[in-house]
């Protein structure tokens, strides 16, 4: 049994009605969804994808479009019609009740969309249900699941009735339930459809907080795309019962795979969703420090700027140079960069959400700066990207626009300081297309 | 068998007309002297029965039972139906129908209860199995639209003059809508707790008694009271073959032509019905109620 992948679904087919059987053969011989229409529903069609242990892998997709079929495959709620489930490395599809029932109670828990809670019994004996299906003596049921509730922000609950709480408390009863069975992987189908946008923006941000520390398994299935790209290490779109597309959210939103993803992420809010990583460009203006004024000056002089980062060993960023300054550096012969250097105003991290990168854009002229842990430039991000990326345009990237910051200096005087004061013009400035592990732009995307 | 059907089927060809009673009385026959022996332990059964409750009926004083009455009405409803059951219960007494009454009371219960043991499990199969709903479905149909006189001449064939037959042509009465109410208070569950069953690795049994008849109950127990009061409306009937109750002073009034006694007995029925209907009604809505209270505070505090 391997454990590569916590699940594992191939070639899922679920069709029903009267001829499922019937109504699969012609669809493998290419009939489409809507051809076999007479002999059943065709919920989903050919699904294969695996989640990784520890992942948060959302299915997204239209009302109908199969993602509740799809989950409760999972599970065996449903029995597919052909294909395999693998859960935790066993084989679920086709197997007799009671191996089901094991897998159910030991691997895989679920939380559902109207709560599913049991109206009779109290908070507590409703998260201790799955417990109490395991069998576990009613003591040790009701201290473990007495710090789940506390956990989920139920202490002092637990004595209510499902009936007396909100949708939001409910729901949190939903998960600790999910969670006291303490499986590996939790199935979440529109858990937090039904809530109200602030308490579902908060049950997001729990989620992902609990999936952190506990490092469970979740595969969550919603319509809304925003909770998609919150919550999603991976999203997989479905259409009419397909899986269209799989990929991290920055791939779906960047490089949807057909129109219909396109259509559908047209309206997220990109801002909280695009980190600086997906969308930055490769750094033009840059000089290494070693290179010293006069390089620095030419690359000022090419793409006409007044700024440039500067580069140390391993390209760690180091600061950057204005044109005035560099100028006086030339004039007076040095050899030396540094006297120039000044600190880079505005640097993110790979993973800053574009929200964050409008108040450093703002207050820089150059282009945000990005970098890795260890402070190495791994791109920028001019501002003509950053709105192209808002408004879902593809910015037409060259060197001249990249830069925000015109040059102070006229190029003559550049030119002309450079000649005055001799000394070898060769010195190789950087390209930045060269360094290891450079910035992905996004001029080759789509059409 | 085979013989007298096809003897039967000669005669339609001769005279035109498809011998249907004929076929049911050969089967009758059949039965009769073949099973006799299961009916006489049904008909032991049912009797030994019906004596056991109805002594604890109508074996006390009269004082004593309407105190008992009175009291379980005031625990279950309160204090204005308690008033009530006693001026009802009184006036029994008065009309000298407290006999009676107490005969068909525990006729009442001991045909509801053995019909809520053939329904309630009979309901549970049907919610679950939509081939045996298929199958049962008209067999309800036919027993509820037969007209109930039709179940005395086999039952009393089968179980002889006496309380017996009164009970099992109750029982074929008053069956139908247990397992209705059942099967539909079932099928009713929200699907998705139930599901919440099957996710967490519950048995179907588990599921059954933790989650289906508990949510179904509020419904079950409206069968519950459907079958106590077709119950009771068949006692008039069942006095025609000899139960004892108040059947037998309506039918007395009917032969008798006695609008009198009839009026008495009658009124008797009816104070019981209404004191059934309530008391089972009652016992069917607390849970639903508490629920609903529960349910509206909520809302409305969020
Ligand atoms: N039990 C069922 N019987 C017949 N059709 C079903 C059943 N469940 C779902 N479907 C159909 O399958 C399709 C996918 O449904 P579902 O998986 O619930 O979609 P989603 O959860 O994405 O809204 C729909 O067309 C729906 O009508
Ligand atoms: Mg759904």
């Amino acid at each position: 049994m391997s454990h590569n992948f916590a699940v594992e679904a191939s070639s899922l087919y679920k069709i029903f009605g009267k001829k499922p059987r019937e109504a699969l053969n012609r669809m493998r011989s290419g009939a489409s969804r809507d051809e076999i229409a007479a002999l059943g529903t065709a919920a989903v069609i050919d699904a294969s994808f695996e989640v990784l242990p520890g992942e948060i892998f959302v299915v997204m997709g239209l009302s109908g479009s199969g993602k509740s079929t799809l989950i409760r495959m999972l599970n065996g709620l449903l029995e597919p019609t052909s294909g395999s489930v693998r859960v935790m490395g066993s084989e679920i599809a086709g197997i007799p009740a009671p191996k089901l029932r094991d897998i159910r109670r030991k691997s895989v828990s679920m939380v559902f969309q109207h709560f599913a809670l049991l109206p009779h019994r109290t908070v507590l004996d409703n998260a201790a249900y799955a417990l109490e299906i395991q069998g576990m003596p009613a003591a040790e049921r009701r201290e473990r699941t007495m710090k789940i509730l506390d956990r989920v922000g139920l202490a002092g609950w637990e004595h209510k009735l499902p009936g007396q709480l909100s949708g939001g408390m409910q729901q949190r009863v939903g998960l600790a339930r999910a969670l006291a069975a303490d499986t590996d992987v939790l199935l979440m189908d529109e858990a937090f459809s039904a809530l109200d946008p602030l308490i579902r923006r908060e049950m997001q941000e729990q989620l992902v907080d609990l999936q952190r520390e506990l490092g469970k398994t979740i595969i969550f299935i919603t319509h809304d795309l925003n909770e998609a790209m919150f919550l999603g290490d991976r999203i997989a779109v479905m259409r009419d019962g397909r899986i269209v597309q799989v990929g991290t959210p920055d791939e779906i939103l960047t490089d949807p795979a057909n129109d219909y993803v396109a259509q559908f992420v047209h309206d997220v809010d990109r801002a909280r969703v695009l980190t600086a990583e997906g969308v930055m460009e490769a750094p033009h203006a840059v000089v290494q420090l070693s290179a010293g004024p006069r390089a620095a000056l030419r690359v000022m002089r090419d793409a006409q700027t007044s700024t440039v980062f500067v580069l140390g060993p391993g390209r760690t960023l180091l600061g950057v140079v204005r044109d005035a300054d560099v100028l006086n550096l030339v004039r007076s012969g040095a050899r030396d960069l540094s006297p120039a250097l000044q600190q880079a105003a505005a640097t993110v991290t790979r993973d800053a959400l574009l929200i964050d990168l409008f108040e450093p854009a703002a207050e820089s002229p150059l282009p945000v700066a990005v970098v890795d842990d260890q402070n190495r430039l791994v791109g920028t991000v001019p501002r003509v990207t950053l709105l192209a990326a808002l408004a879902n345009v593809q910015p037409v990237i060259t060197a001249e626009n990249a830069i925000i910051a015109p040059a102070t200096v006229p190029v003559e005087v550049i030119t002309e300081t450079l000649r005055a004061t001799g000394g070898p013009d060769n010195v190789p400035t950087r390209t930045p297309g060269d360094a290891p592990g450079s910035a992905r732009t996004n001029t080759g995307g789509r059409a | 068998m085979i013989a007298v059907m096809n003897a039967g089927w000669d005669r339609f060809l001769d005279t035109g007309r498809i011998p249907l009673g004929k076929w049911v009385e050969s089967v009758e026959t059949f039965v009769t002297t073949n099973l006799s022996g299961l009916f006489d332990v049904i008909r032991a059964v049912f009797k030994g029965l019906y004596d056991a409750v109805d002594t604890v009926f109508a074996g006390p004083p009269f004082w004593v039972m309407i105190l008992i009455l009175v009291l379980a009405g005031l625990w279950v409803r309160g204090w204005k139906f308690a008033l009530g059951t006693l001026a009802g219960l009184l006036l029994v007494v008065g009309v000298s129908q407290w006999e009676n009454a107490m005969h068909t009371l525990a006729l009442v219960i001991v045909a509801s209860l053995i019909a809520l043991i053939i329904a309630l499990p009979l309901g549970i199969l049907t919610a679950r199995s939509d081939t045996a709903s298929a199958i049962v479905r008209p067999v309800l149909d036919f027993l509820q639209t037969m007209p109930a006189f039709v179940y005395l001449i086999p039952a009393l064939v089968l179980f002889r003059v006496g309380v017996v037959p009164g009970i099992v042509a109750t029982i074929m009465f008053a069956l139908a809508p247990g397992v209705r109410f059942t099967e539909l208070g079932i099928r009713g569950v929200d699907r998705e707790v139930v599901e919440a069953g099957h996710a967490f690795g519950a048995s179907p049994g588990r599921i059954l008694r933790q989650i289906q008849l508990p949510l179904a109950m509020p419904t079950i127990m409206a069968g519950v009271n459907q079958v106590i009061m077709l119950s009771l409306s068949m006692v008039v009937i069942a006095g025609m073959v000899g139960a004892e109750g108040l059947g037998t002073d309506v039918v007395s009034g009917l032969t008798q032509l006695n609008t009198g006694l009839g009026v008495e007995a009658g009124i008797s029925v009816v104070i019981l019905a209404v004191y059934l209907d309530r008391m089972t009604a009652a016992l069917a809505k607390p849970r639903q109620r508490r629920f609903l209270a529960k349910r509206t505070a909520a809302a409305s505090a969020a």
